[in-house]
């Protein structure tokens, strides 16, 4: 029996104003080489001038995913030549990365697993190449942008926890803001380091690498592809290649690249027109003070609380959505209640209307309103989901609503035993099987309550008096 | 009408409007295509007399700039092959500031190819050649500007300093070459050679010219992260105060380490000089060096200028700028461009300086030459402490442009006496070059190196030194027009 081993490499384009070393404006653009400088295309003379918003974000993602951080900031060289790569090196982290021995802890299927990240740096990302029949076409603006590789060690062994890791640190960069992490736009790339060993094996497998996967759909059958193919080589006798391999999304298949990834020599050396920074305390604990609550950690608080695991990772997905909830507990909603509400309805309303968290009408404070009329027995948990639709639909306050509906629920004892006697007076057949035992019928006369009051007569209310005014007769 | 006159005589003419700068550009202009066919100092002469005005004492003043600085719209080659089309779309921060206070153009000025070479010979538009001898070299790389202020066409002009491709030919042409401390001026534009290394330097024919540019050429730079901080003061202001009690010292080492006859009447003229200063109230003292780590200052500076060289002009691809050979994909054309644009001595330092990067040799070579930089400049910085600056003769005379005998390249004349200036750009010390006296008709300079961002006393104690040889505002030839 053979099992994958699997690394990731995962690149994430920093959502800054302006670009790693220059001023030119750093957005996704259709119009290629738009946003470009002479420093970006590397004119004779130009220098680097290092954007320290993105050193911020790439320090906030380092501390995010638990790594330990440096105490300065210094550049390599990577030297290479590449018409993607407009100086013929891109400037790295190989001596000081941002991060090293951190770790991401993912949830899959009820057990916890700690993803161990063995590195974190800040670099520059290439220029965009085109491949054509006969000639290339290049787009510098790309070249430039700040990017953030994140190495994980060779934790995995299945591409579902792969999954399950690439979708939590997708989130994390958005909690913490670091990046849009659009996948169609390129601002997250992820390469698969994959070998297969078996079981009893003490050392890994010879290797393959498959390069700048754009979708996690794509890294997903990638993998299950690879282990398939690297294990009919193993079980026909025959020996893994050491190679950067390429995906074929039409063909489902990847095919070889370039043998022996370790081979090129890189001359990594220090960039000598940065000069080292230090990184003092105070500016990296402001930047660790910016980092909110993540995902995993409310997940468990959630559940804490009583939400089941299912709404909580729900919840949690998304930052504006978990916000929400955030606010509505602390102005003191009920977890479940509001969870309930949440994941079913207005999850629901957003998906069908195609509208963010941010775009709908209810509010925090309506939310606990609502839950409160509820629980208060203002109105009945029936009358709520209507009011709860109007809110979002009719764009009014959930009281509004309440009032023009006319739905105050009654649940003044006085009004109720009035319309609980005319209802016995009016039934009584109904009364006389009641009474011979049948005592579920009761439910009839509960009906008949809500009926006589139009519906505004507060259910338990209704039959705690039912009882008491049987029982008289 | 420009001819030999220095910044305070143009700068009076200007003022009384007897001249203005179109006649001062016009002159120069001519004056340059003249000397093109003997020395061959210009890549670009300009056509056009671009007076911008201007407040500052160089307004109106014409000065020459090496052609490894990016001038927006006008062609910049590095005189190299590969860039022998460029014309850069914006300006070095040299550039600018000298045409914001309203210096003028005249010409940009031959170099050793991209800057790599110590002898004016090696420029895409052929040797430059020394005005004092034209069978002897300019030395470099900034050969064109050294030989333009030495022919007396420009009062002063602009080069880069590596390794001495200031300071060396400034003692070769017999005039001023400065480099301050490393970061005092902007290197923003300047096409880079080796960046831990490189300096913009200044040449003139006096060290008050020299002053003059470097107050208006120096500040931060927030295009260079490498640049110093501001100073409130003006170099000029304290130019002239007294030097009595300044320490200086010379290593005993480099000075006794000749053979050569002519290198033998060097040292005699530097230690007659000597003796006028000390009679001057100024201390001067011998000082012993390790002469094993004397000897690897050439060494040290070759690794570490080649491995940052090869690094820094990958860019030269053909791709986004300059020349671009054909080919049938982009690595072809790369390779055909690369192989086509560059002459064989900057490929060998390419080479050289690619193996030297290797991760099997980086260790040994690379590291290891920083390590030596390292300790030499620490042993430096402690000199400093007791001493104000260490004063050595800048090197030999100018050897012929085909020397019967190649140099003795692992001999101490060469290694020392002709490659000691390295230790400036080593420490980023403020270093200057001013002249010293004659043998075999060819002048010699002697170097001033001053500890780190103290560029005020470097040109104070060298503006006074100047004056007690007694040699300054002089034009190739000899003649002493100021």
């Amino acid at each position: 029996m053979y099992k994958a081993v699997i690394g990731l490499e995962v690149h994430c384009e920093l959502n800054t104003e302006s670009k790693m070393f220059s001023g030119s404006k750093n957005t996704y653009s259709k119009v290629p080489n738009e946003n470009i400088s002479v420093i970006d295309l590397a004119f004779p003379g130009i220098l680097p001038l290092p954007n320290k918003e993105a050193i911020r974000k790439a320090l906030k993602l380092a501390m995010a995913l638990n790594c330990e951080v440096p105490d300065i900031v210094k550049f390599d060289r990577k030297n290479y030549y590449y018409p993607d790569l407009p100086k013929g090196y891109q400037l790295t982290q190989m001596t000081k990365p941002f991060g090293r021995n951190g770790h991401l802890t993912i949830n899959f299927n009820g057990e916890e697993k700690k993803c161990t990240i063995h590195q974190l740096h800040l670099e520059e990302d290439t220029a965009n190449m085109d491949h054509y029949d006969g000639y290339s076409l290049l787009d510098y603006n790309r070249a430039g942008i700040p990017l953030v590789e994140i190495v994980t060690d060779p934790v995995f062994n299945d591409e579902k926890t792969v999954i399950e890791f690439l979708e939590s640190l997708r989130s994390i960069i958005k909690y913490i803001d670091v990046s849009e992490a659009s996948s169609d736009k390129g601002q997250l790339r992820v390469d698969v380091n994959i070998s297969m060993m078996k079981e009893t094996d003490t050392e890994l497998g010879v290797r393959a690498e498959i390069k700048g996967i754009n979708s996690f759909n794509s890294v997903k059958e990638i993998i299950l592809y690879e282990m398939e193919r690297q294990r009919e080589i193993l079980e026909s006798g025959g020996q893994v290649k050491q190679e950067t391999r390429r995906w074929v999304d039409d063909e489902k298949v990847t095919v070889s690249m370039r043998e022996k990834v370790d081979a090129i020599d890189y001359k990594f050396y220090v960039e000598p027109n940065i000069p080292v920074v230090k990184l003092d305390k105070e500016f990296l604990d402001e930047i660790r003070k910016e980092i909110p609550a993540l995902p995993y950690e409310r997940e468990l608080k959630y559940i804490s609380l009583g939400v089941n695991s299912k709404d909580a990772r729900t919840l949690v997905r998304e930052k504006a959505i978990s916000d929400f909830f955030e606010s509505v507990l602390s102005l003191g909603g009920d977890a479940k209640d509001a969870a309930n509400w949440m994941t079913t309805r207005l999850l629901g309303f957003m998906n069908t209307n195609n509208k963010t968290i941010e775009e709908v009408y209810l509010t925090p404070e309506m939310l606990v309103e609502l839950i409160n009329m509820v629980k208060s027995g203002k109105i009945s948990s029936q009358q709520a989901k209507e009011v709860f639709a109007s809110v979002l639909e009719e764009e009014k306050s959930p009281s509004e609503i309440v009032k023009e509906k006319g739905m105050e629920q009654i649940s003044d004892p006085d009004l109720i035993r009035d319309i609980v006697n005319k209802v016995l007076d009016e039934n009584p057949s109904q009364l006389e099987t009641y009474k011979s035992g049948k005592t579920n019928i009761i439910g009839f006369f509960v009906g008949q309550v809500l009926k006589a009051s139009g519906g505004k007569a507060n259910p338990g209310v209704a039959s705690k008096i039912l009882n008491e005014e049987i029982v008289k007769r | 009408m420009i001819m030999g006159k220095n910044i305070d005589e143009l700068r009076q003419e200007l003022d009384e409007g007897v001249v203005n700068a179109c006649d001062l550009f016009n002159s120069a202009m001519e004056a340059s295509s003249k000397s093109q066919e003997s020395v061959n100092a210009f890549v670009s002469i300009m056509d056009k007399c671009e007076c911008s005005g201007g407040s500052s004492v160089l307004s109106g003043i014409p000065y020459a700039l090496k052609d490894n600085f990016s001038t927006s719209g006008i062609l910049t080659t590095g005189s190299s092959n590969i860039l022998k089309d460029y014309v850069p779309v914006f300006d070095s921060t040299v550039y600018k500031k000298l045409k914001e206070a309203g210096a003028i153009l005249i010409g940009k000025t031959v170099l050793d190819e991209l800057a790599m070479g110590g002898s004016g010979l090696t420029g895409h538009t052929g040797i430059v050649r020394n005005p004092w001898d034209t069978t002897r070299i300019s030395g470099g790389s900034s050969a064109g500007s050294a030989a333009s202020v030495s022919l007396g066409i420009v009062p002063f002009s602009i080069g880069s300093d590596t390794g001495d491709s200031v300071r060396k030919p400034a003692s070769l042409c017999g005039i001023v070459g400065f480099k301050p401390t490393y970061g005092r001026i902007s290197r923003f534009g300047l096409f880079p050679f080796a960046s831990s290394l490189d300096h913009v330097g200044i040449f003139a024919r006096n060290v008050k010219d020299i002053t003059y540019v470097t107050d208006v050429l120096k500040g931060y730079d927030e295009l260079d992260m490498t640049s110093l901080p501001d100073e409130d003061i003006k170099y000029v202001d304290t130019l002239d105060k007294d030097i009595k009690e300044k320490k200086l010292f010379y290593i005993k080492e480099i000075v006794e380490s000749v053979s050569t006859e002519e290198n033998k009447e060097v040292i005699k003229i530097f230690k007659e000089n000597i003796d006028k200063f000390r009679s001057e109230g100024v201390i001067v003292e011998e000082v012993s060096f390790d002469k094993k780590l004397l000897e690897c200052l050439y060494p040290i500076y070759f690794i570490i200028s080649c491995a940052e060289a090869t690094s820094n002009n990958s860019n030269l691809t053909g791709f986004i700028f300059g020349s671009r050979e054909q080919g049938n994909s982009p690595r072809e054309v790369m390779f055909n461009t690369r192989t086509k644009g560059f002459s064989e001595m900057i490929k060998r330092r390419f080479i050289t300086g690619s193996y030297i990067l290797q991760r099997e040799n980086q260790e040994r070579l690379f590291l290891n030459a920083k390590r030596a930089r390292r300790m030499i400049v620490e042993k430096m910085n402690l000199l400093f402490k007791e001493y104000d600056g260490l004063i050595l003769p800048a090197g030999g005379i100018a050897p012929k442009i085909n020397p019967d005998e190649e140099t003795d390249r692992l001999g101490s004349d060469y290694l020392l006496l002709d490659n000691h200036l390295a230790i400036g750009n080593f420490g980023g010390y403020p270093s200057i070059t001013f002249p010293m006296g004659y043998v075999s008709n060819m002048p010699v300079g002697i170097n001033l190196t001053c500890p780190q961002r103290e560029d005020a006393s470097c040109l104070n104690i060298a503006f006074k030194l100047e004056s007690v040889i007694g040699i300054k505002d002089v034009c190739a030839g000899g003649e002493n027009i100021g």
